[in-house]
Order: structure tokens, then sequence, then C-alpha cells
């Protein structure tokens, strides 16, 4: 029992502690039995048979299931992340143009992807060019799409057939996540530069600088160090959300972990995804330490005008919200 | 390409998909409260086995796929285990659903809760134990009401991305709008009707999260602590 007064409470007295003993103790035992619940029903279950967990320690289950799945993972996050944040520049930047027609567009299209559930998305890049494409193909724009498929999304695997598209879940999965995290980190940029005091850009427009010289000479150099931390977190719920793949039958980590290895070995399905879970969750602790290790050093050495945009805090708010003053916790979407 | 009849054959199902949205995203909304309030005083208590509990079931719960949450409920509790909350399979799946999204999304109402009795001040604190409130007495009546009107905001971009999440419990056996939609869109007869249904699907969940927005943006600035 640690004796320091914390804000909520004070360094307890013998009565205080006598109660606290209590607590713990009955905290104890429930939490307990919650758990002797669980195993006395695995067991019941026969969760507990050897063969349902000795899977996780052969080599060729590791080789031939879960290191492909987690390298599929990895692949579909690696590659969104990027084409993500180049999506979130451009129109985070697109957003801050001093022309209409630019603002406006890149605004309707950052809150319209932000507004619907990514899965949506990812249902709408894998099902919708296969059900449309014939009837664009008979149209005057087919020799386009041809060109476009042929010459771009065939980098993704996506495929043209008589006309028909075939895109298969690997592009839809990263299509999705860049759009919909795209235009998450659209708004991070966009914050991140307004962030940056006035005074910078002043004294940049007074040195002569033009438009273009005082985004990427001043404010972008400085923006980035304040928002660093803020993509690093928004990469782990990138991270996570390529398990949505899984729905549409990527062959992901969780499509390994939840379909591949349940159907090898005696529908271990709760093992499984028990293992899945450790790997998962060892990954994003292992960013998200990244990303608070940046906040942290960010926050010491001031090098930027601007304030550290947090893992959580401060990060943009939520669609149809515009908070001008922002309250204690900032009306960041906290990463979720 | 533009085959609304197509859509509006089916009009009858996507609403029903809506209105099972709608119904786990209200249950969900509820008891994530009721979780994340709960970790985060058990993240602030005196005693240290709630404090490393809730520590230990943030980090793992936020760290993992909300697929992976709503599936091992589904399949790996209810299908495996077969703790069930009923004979009828859709109602179960349905409270497992709705217990999946609120504990993981009571993980993040914890955080953000969390920060925002950092917000309040060291006095309010110390004027509680003054004046000899114990520790459950002063988080209810003095801490937790100033914590809750500062983080108005945070919790409503949490509440919508939780309504967003509602579409995952599709994996779950869940027949929510996306899994409709999904059902829907593997018809190869169901061509032309595919744009007019997403276009469908992403107005009525812009009805669903906009007001919503809207109405937490208002609350915030309307509730905001004068300091």
């Amino acid at each position: 029992m640690s004796k320091e007064a914390t804000v909520l409470f004070d360094a307890p007295g013998p009565r205080a502690q006598a109660r606290n003993r209590v607590m713990t103790v009955v905290s104890a035992v429930v939490l307990l039995a919650i758990f002797a619940a669980l195993v006395w029903r695995f067991n019941d279950k026969g969760q507990f048979a050897g063969e349902l967990w000795s899977p996780f320690v052969k080599w060729t289950v590791w080789k031939e299931l879960i290191l492909p799945g987690l390298g599929n993972t990895l692949k579909a996050a690696a590659v969104a992340a990027v084409l993500a944040m180049l999506f979130g520049i451009v129109f985070g930047l697109g957003r801050l143009s001093d022309h209409r027609w630019i603002r406006i567009p890149a605004g309707a299209v950052v809150e319209f992807f932000r507004a619907i559930p990514l899965l949506i998305l990812i249902f709408l890049m894998f099902f919708v060019p296969n059900k449309i494409s014939p009837s664009i193909a008979d149209s005057q724009f087919g020799t386009l799409q041809r060109v476009l498929v042929d010459d771009f999304f065939s980098l993704f695997g996506v495929e043209i057939n008589a006309g028909t598209i075939i895109v298969p879940a690997f592009a839809a999965v990263v299509f999705g996540l860049v759009l919909y995290n795209g235009s998450v980190l659209a708004e991070v940029v966009r914050a991140g530069v307004l962030s940056i005091p006035k005074g910078q850009a002043e004294a940049a427009y007074s040195i002569g600088l033009r438009k273009n010289g005082v985004m990427r000479l001043v404010l972008l150099p400085q923006a980035i160090r304040v928002m660093m931390p803020a993509i690093v977190s928004q990469l782990v719920v990138l991270l996570k959300d390529t398990a949505l793949g899984f729905i549409i039958a990527y062959g992901e980590l969780l499509n390994a972990g939840f379909n591949l290895i349940p159907a090898n070995y005696h529908n271990n399905k709760i093992q499984a995804g028990i293992v899945i879970a450790i790997i998962y969750i060892a990954i994003n602790m292992a960013v998200s330490r990244f990303a608070t290790w940046l906040e942290g050093r960010g926050r010491r050495n001031r090098k930027t005008g601007g304030t550290t945009l947090g893992t959580g805090v401060g990060t943009p708010p939520a669609p149809g919200m515009s908070v001008k003053d922002r309250t204690a916790g900032g009306t960041g979407s906290a990463s979720i | 390409m533009f085959d609304f009849s197509a859509f509006f054959d089916h009009f009858d199902e996507i609403l029903q998909g809506f209105w099972a949205t709608i119904r786990l995203a209200a249950a969900s909304a509820v008891l994530s409260l009721i979780i994340g309030t709960l970790l985060a005083s058990f993240r602030v208590s005196p005693v240290p086995v709630l404090r490393s509990f809730g520590t230990g079931y943030v980090n793992i719960v936020r760290n993992t796929p909300l697929t992976l949450v709503l599936l091992l409920c589904a399949q790996g509790l209810n299908d495996t285990l077969h703790l069930t909350f009923s004979s009828n399979s859709s109602t179960t799946y349905y409270w497992w659903a709705v217990l999946g999204l609120s504990g993981y999304t009571g993980a993040f109402v914890c955080e953000t809760l969390r920060s925002g009795i950092n917000t309040v001040p060291l006095g309010q604190a110390e004027a509680a134990r003054s004046i000899g409130l114990t520790f459950t007495q002063s988080l209810r009546m003095i801490i937790l009401p100033q914590a809750f009107r500062s983080v108005i905001a945070p919790m409503g971009s949490i509440l919508i991305a939780m309504i967003k999440n509602t579409t995952v419990a599709a994996a779950a056996s869940y027949a929510e709008v996306a899994l409709v939609s999904k059902t829907l869109l593997d018809a190869p007869t169901f061509t032309g009707g595919a744009i007019p249904l997403f276009i469908g699907v992403a107005v009525g969940f812009m009805i669903l999260i906009l007001p919503t927005g809207f109405f937490f943006g208002w609350l915030a600035k309307r509730m905001a602590v004068a300091r």
C-alpha cells in the first residue's frame, strides 16, 4: 500500500488503511471469482485440451499461417500509411488554400469520408467497381477506365477483364484505409499548420517569401514536429483497422487466426484468438510507446511555436463538431 | 448504373438494418459510459488491485482490433463456451455485440474521463478532503461532475466513432446495416443498385452522426466549466 497522498485521497490513516485493505481483498476476490468462473467454463467445454493449444508451438503453423497473415497485415498497413499520409498532406493543405475553388472541394471530401464508417468505404471499394464497370465500359468513358486501371490501379492488383473490374481484397482494404485515415490525417495536418503562431507566417512574408515558400520553408517544418505524435497514433488506428479486411476475406493476421488455424486444428477459435490478440497488442503497444516518446520529446525541446498535438488530446474534432474555444481535454477523437 | 428501383426494392431491409444499428448504438452508448466511468474510478482509486486491473484492461482492449473483440465475443464466448443470453440466437448475438462494443468503447471513455479528472484543479480535491469527504464521496460529488463537464466534446467524438464502429458487428453475426448491404452486394444480380445503396447508407450515417456532433458541440459550449 503506497502511503503518499495523491490528488484524490490523503495518505491513509489507520481507519482508511483498514478500509482499503478490506476493499483490496473484496475486489481481488470478485475479480478472481470472475476469472475462475471463466476458467471453469473453459475446462467444462474442454478448451484446455492440449490439441487446441499445441498448434502454437509448432513452427509450421507460424511459418505457414500466422507469419504470412502478419506479413499481409503489415503490407496493407504500410502501403495504406504512406498513401494516407500523401492524401492527408494534399487535402489538409488544400483546405488551407486561399482559393475558394480548392478549399471547398477539399473540405467536402475530407468531411464526407470522415463521416462514413470505414467498413462501408471498404465495401464501396470492394463491390462497387465490379458492379458498375460493365456499364462504364459501354459508355464513352470505357477507354478512360481501361487506361486508368491498366496504368495505375494495376499496381495494387486491380484487374480489368472485358470491361469488368475485379478489385482484390488487398486493394479494397488499402483504398478504404487511405480514404478514411487520409481524411483524418488531413485534419491533423490542418490543425498542425494552424497551431503555428501567426507571427511566423507574417515574419516569413515580411522577408519576401511567397505563399509556397512560407508554407514549405517555415510553416510545414514546424508543423510536422507538432503533429508527429498525432500522426503516429493514427497509424496505430490504421494498423488495427486492417483487421476489417477479415470481413471481405483478405488473408491478414485475423483471417489466419480466426479462419485458417481453427479450420485446420479442431476449431480452436478462442485459443487462436488469444494468440492473435497478443501479437496485435504487442505491435500496437510498441507503436503507441513510440508516439508517447515523440510527444514527450516534442514537449521537452521546443523548436516550434505550436503546441504539440497529443496522442489523444488536441486531435481534430469529429465531423459535425466545431468547438472554437477548445475545452480542457480538447475535442480529440482519442484515436478510437 | 443508377438504378434506384433496385435500391427501393430492398428499402425495407435497409431501414431494418439501420434500426438494428440504432438499437446497437443506443444500448452500447449507455453501457460504455457506465463501463468507462467504472474503469476510470478504478484507475484513480486508492486500492492497488483495482488500479492495476483498470490499467491492464485499458491497455489490452485499446490495442486489440474491434473486429477481434467482437469475434471473440460472438464466436468464442458464445458459440464455443455457450455463454448465451437467451435461446434465441439473434437476441444473443445482439447482446454480445452490445457487450463487445461497449467493452471496447469503455476503455476509450475511461481514458477520456481520466484526462478530464486531471483538469479538475487540485484545490477542489483538497477542499473536498478538508471537509471530510471520503474518496468515493469526493469522486462522486466533486471530481466526476466537473470532469464530465470538461470532456463533453471528446466524449461526443467517442460516441460518433462508436456509432461508426457498429458496422464492425457485421463480423459478429449481427444483422445491422453493413451486413444487410454486404448480403445485397454479394448477389450478382444487384448491379445497378450498388451506387444508390452506397449513397443511401452514407446519407443514413450522416443523419445519425452530424446531429450528434452538433449536439455535443453545443452542449460542450453550454456546459463548459468557467475557471
